[in-house]
């Protein structure tokens, strides 16, 4: 049986699984619809209603209303495909990867300037370095 | 024969894409980046080769989660660009060389690594910024591409070292061809970035660059790193970095390293850049 409790030990971090993607299915793809502009048109012109054209769970609704990264990940979301929804927000991808760390912008455009997040200290939970 | 010239390796940002169309290559925040591309512009536009064969991911554009290809390769005529979000970029499109792209699938997959083949598919940032990045911005590309796309974005990737030996496949079936043709074997992607959750911004400029040496000296280590350690050293987009193993598995067992460039940031993520070419 594949073990993929390793994962769970690196802070901050969701591995995309095959049962992860089962879980995000429709979320995934109602991100991929994002890639034309007339449906960007219409997301944008009436978000919920939208939104309920899909069979999201109540949950991943009001994630991508909130526009809660984070959220959305623990719901199925991954990355690339939540890319589709900040594309259209008019957001960078460092604009939105800040707002998953409790950083402001600022703070996190200034961390990347100085050269980045160090590894050290959050690479294991359990061994805590 | 066709025969392998050189490799190519870098990082395909979508915010690099985005700078050099929207004019910002200039800038302070950029400028240092494109400057360590000058060289590689230069050189290509001296080696001018016929193909390349570029090795990237498609970012949930051409593939969504109906189908996801683990090893993918591109056998249309041309490839169009797809829209991700903001509009497609105002780059030409990418002209495929189907008869080279038929010879490579019917030869891999002859040699046991099962590639799915692609008829037609738009292709994205991955593949469009590393062409931008040594090109610029010409009306038309001056090579003709065939795509190999791998997937990275639900786990797991292949493995490191299955990619390894795709490449090393890829040189026997590449130099199998009978067009007399100059191959380029690109390998896209990385470096170290995670583009999600509490870590995101996690650079690593210890394993990049013992990464970039390895690349030229001891890509067998590198064969041989797990899945969890990119994960945990790389961050969790850094596993884009098994792509670059297909290219160093085409280059053969030594190489000589013609150019490097290392930078952080672009946006999220650490830029790495190599050039290589087989010694023998």
């Amino acid at each position: 049986m594949v073990d993929n409790s390793a994962f769970d030990d690196i802070p901050g971090t969701t591995v995309f699984t095959a049962s992860r993607s089962r879980e995000g299915f429709q979320l995934n793809q109602f991100c991929m619809s994002l890639m034309k502009e007339e449906n960007r048109t219409r997301f944008k012109k009436d978000e919920r209603a939208y939104l309920d054209e899909w069979k999201l769970t109540e949950a991943q609704k009001l994630a991508v209303l909130k526009r809660d990264y984070n959220e959305m990940i623990a719901n199925g979301g991954n990355i690339y495909f939540l890319a589709k929804i900040f594309a259209t927000d008019g957001k960078s991808f460092q604009e939105a990867a800040s707002t998953m760390t409790g950083m402001s912008v600022e703070d996190y455009a200034q961390m990347m300037l100085n050269g980045g997040r160090s590894p050290d200290g959050v690479r294991s939970i359990k061994e805590g370095r | 024969m066709a025969r392998i010239t050189s490799g190519v390796s870098t990082s395909h940002v979508p915010a690099i894409g985005a700078a050099i169309d929207l004019g910002k290559t200039e800038s302070e925040y950029w400028a240092p980046l494109f400057k360590g591309y000058e060289w590689s512009k230069q050189w290509i536009k001296n080696e001018k080769p016929d193909v390349i064969v570029l090795v990237y991911n498609d970012h949930a554009s051409a593939f969504s989660l109906e189908m996801i290809p683990t090893f993918a390769i591109g056998c249309g005529d041309e490839f169009e660009i797809c829209d991700e979000g903001f509009g497609p970029r105002p780059v030409p499109v990418v002209k495929g060389h189907p008869e080279l792209a038929a010879h490579l699938a019917q030869s891999l997959i002859l040699d046991e690594f099962d590639m799915t083949v692609i008829n037609e598919m738009k292709v994205d940032h991955g593949l469009t910024v590393p062409l931008s990045l040594m090109f610029g911005q010409p009306d038309a590309w001056p090579v003709k591409v065939v795509p190999i796309a791998v997937n990275v974005v639900q786990y797991p990737p292949p493995t490191g070292n299955r990619c390894f030996n795709l490449g090393k496949a890829l040189r026997r079936a590449i130099e199998n061809f009978d067009e007399d043709l100059n191959v380029q074997v690109w390998g896209t992607g990385g470096m170290s970035h995670q583009l999600q959750g509490e870590r995101a911004g996690l650079i690593n400029p210890v394993f990049d660059n013992g990464f970039l040496d390895k690349m030229v000296n001891d890509p067998a280590a590198l064969a041989a790193i797990p899945h969890l350690e990119y994960l945990i050293e790389a961050g969790s987009e850094g596993i884009e970095l098994v792509m670059w193993l297909i290219m160093r598995g085409a280059m053969g067992d030594k190489v000589n390293e013609l150019h490097r460039f290392y930078h952080v940031p672009a946006s999220n993520t650490a830029v790495g850049h190599l050039i290589i070419e087989p010694t023998n």
